[in-house]
């Protein structure tokens, strides 16, 4: 039998009972969907990390106090004394900056607005090596820094929850940790995830921390120590360097392992990227669990329309009809049949992701859903195989009818 | 038809038996049945329920498998094919007209005609045979109409339509006016016997009538699975 013919028949067949047909794919529907909207949301949040984490620089190196693979038990600091030896040049020659920084979560507050926030306490210098631009005013100086200088500049976000607005604020004095700071500047928006938003944060200098957040003078202890690499290239280099020049200061002999770790953009964005496939992969194993409930009920109607037909599938044997032929006529008709709840399924999981897309939007988070023609595709081929799977058995059933028994039976 | 002696059968069956096993019992159907038909004769098969003309007619239809015996239809030796190649003889060889008609329900007269050459190698000009097949029922002007628009003898003309349009060398036709009334199971009857005449299609009728059986120019009786009684009909 012509494949054309086999395939008008299944439309036919498909269309004479339109609601039973629809029912049968609803399945598949659902599940398609909700396979296609997921994989389009975890692409377009992996695509919109990957953005925030490029949009810092890939030539950043973290420098973090202890190790997360040993836990050694005498856990030493990073100090301003390992920022500076880092920052030798004839040690680390592929280490163009060297930040160091404190970082603490305290009260920013103006007036009776107050926020818990992440303050920066940095060095001049900082804010090219983290790409942060200002929209007005300006970073402090390495004089504001040496006086230990009472001045921040704040984060759009923040500057809206405490002062209102984040526009002509400069020279305004706000309270950080209670103590009295003038606004200096205020950063662009950069956008972010809720946890981790440089629009929420404060910057100060490392010294007005040392003085008046952590009250520290003394430890010259750092949360971490930020290093830019000359350039992408050299980042294994500076990362080689570094380890070179902390493991001697902290005098490791070659058993002990390091009490810091060292990690870069890349580090990030590959964890970042794993963690976000991981959980679309998840999410879309649960939305997928659907399609198999959806191709057994493919598979349920197509054993009713078996038995349904089993006269008529007595006459086309008596025609002539070969098993072949019966068989692919019910499994054009169930692989067709999820085939168009699986396009069904494209369009509607296409609309939830700009639904998401546009609630994403409305609530600040800079997420665009990406529906890939990969997913297009996989939904495709996968919600056909599903047809073609559980259409299987109903139509190896009808296609070893004996044609005697189909044609008496009533 | 015209390269075949005509002194040969299209049909010759010799000591052919069906055994159905119903659990461990043995039910003999068949018991050894010789009957022989000629090119372009009219035969018609009669016997009570239960005699195994039903069982005969499967096996001549090439529906099913017989226990032992042999048949030969139209030169070729059917008793020992496979599935598929019975598929084949009947879609070429046979052409079945049931008493129930059973045509599509869903789709026209001339598609129902179609449904056959679906199952042969050589389908080009599906439409025009089918249409001419069609023609030769006096169906012309109810080529696109659904079953359910058509009387029982008019779907039982397209069931003949469907049964001739790969030109088989027989047609089998099982209680053809059963479910019609008089005159038109006259009219099937009449048509079936002029597609006989005109294009000398060997006609066998299984029937339960005598009027029907009266048309046939021999009928063959069957009873507990033997034929009893072979001759001219009365």
């Amino acid at each position: 039998m012509k494949i054309l013919q086999t395939l008008r028949e299944a439309v036919r067949s498909i269309n004479s009972n339109r609601t039973r047909s629809f029912l049968t794919i609803l399945g598949i529907i659902i599940g398609v969907a909700a396979v296609i909207a997921l994989m389009a949301a975890g692409q377009g949040a992996q695509a919109s990390i990957t953005d925030q984490i490029q949009s810092i620089g890939t030539n950043l190196v973290y420098v973090m106090p202890g190790n997360q693979l040993t836990n050694i038990s005498s856990r030493r600091t990073l100090s301003l004394a390992d920022a500076r030896t880092l920052a030798n040049k004839l040690r680390a020659p592929d280490i163009r900056n060297v930040s160091p920084i404190i970082t603490a979560n305290k009260e920013v507050s103006y007036s009776k607005e107050s926020q818990q926030t992440t303050i920066y306490g940095v060095e001049p210098g900082f804010e090219t090596v983290q790409n942060l631009s200002l929209a007005e005013g300006g970073f402090f100086t390495r004089a504001e820094l040496d006086s230990r200088a009472s001045v921040v500049v704040l984060g759009p976000m923040l500057a809206d929850q405490i002062l209102g607005k984040h526009e002509g604020i400069t020279g305004m004095v706000i309270r950080v940790n209670n103590y009295p700071f003038r606004v200096i500047g205020v950063t662009k928006s950069k956008g972010g995830s809720q946890f981790n938003n440089p629009d929420t944060f404060a910057y100060i200098p490392l010294t007005s921390m040392q003085a008046r957040v952590t009250q520290d003078l003394s430890s010259g202890r750092v949360s971490f120590i930020l290093l830019q690499a000359e350039d992408e290239s050299s980042v294994k280099l500076a990362i080689d360097e570094a380890t070179l020049v902390l493991r001697e200061s902290h005098r490791l002999n070659p058993r002990q392992s390091d009490d810091f770790s060292i990690t870069n953009q890349e580090d990030f964005l590959s964890i970042a990227s794993s963690i976000t496939s991981v959980l679309t992969i998840f999410l879309s194993g649960i939305a997928g669990i659907s399609l198999l409930v959806g191709g057994i009920g493919i598979m349920n109607i197509m054993l009713v329309s078996v038995t349904e037909r089993t006269s008529e599938i007595g006459l086309r044997k008596a025609l002539g009809a070969r098993k072949l032929d019966i068989m692919l006529q019910f499994l054009s008709e169930s692989a067709m049949l999820s085939l168009i709840g699986g396009i069904l399924g494209i369009l509607i999981g296409w609309g939830l992701a700009t639904l998401i897309g546009f609630v994403a939007v409305q609530m600040g988070a800079n997420l665009i859903p990406v529906v890939g023609w990969d997913a297009i595709l996989l939904a495709t081929l996968f919600s056909t195989a599903v047809g073609l799977f559980f259409g299987w058995y109903p139509a190896q059933r009808a296609a070893n009818l004996q044609p005697v028994e189909a044609l008496r039976y009533e | 038809m015209t390269s075949q002696s005509y002194s040969e059968p299209v049909i010759d069956v010799r000591e052919l038996k069906k055994i159905y096993h119903i659990g461990d019992i043995e039910v003999p159907a068949l018991r050894g049945v010789d009957i022989q038909v000629q090119r372009g004769e009219v035969v018609a098969v009669m016997g009570p329920s239960g005699s195994g003309k039903s069982t005969l007619m499967n096996l001549i239809g090439c529906l099913d498998s017989p226990s032992d015996g042999t048949y030969i239809l139209d030169g070729l030796k059917v008793s020992d094919l496979r599935d598929d190649q019975l598929a084949e003889v009947r879609n070429k060889k046979i052409g079945f007209v049931f008493q129930k008609y059973n045509l599509l329900p869903r789709v026209s007269a001339l598609e129902n005609v179609e449904l056959p050459m679906h199952y042969s190698d050589q389908n080009s000009k599906m439409h025009e045979r089918a249409s001419d097949a069609l023609k030769a029922v006096g169906l012309e002007d109810r080529m696109h109409h659904k079953p359910n628009e058509l009387s029982g003898g008019q779907q039982q003309r397209v069931a003949i339509a469907r049964a001739i349009v790969n030109d088989p060398a027989i047609i089998l036709a099982d209680e053809p006016t059963g479910n019609l009334d008089t005159k038109a199971g006259k009219e099937i009857m009449d048509l079936l016997l002029g597609l006989n005449r005109d294009r000398g299609t060997t006609l066998i009728i299984v029937t339960h009538d005598p009027d029907v059986s009266s048309l046939a120019q021999r009928v063959i009786r069957l009873r507990d699975g033997l034929v009893v009684n072979e001759g001219e009909p009365k």
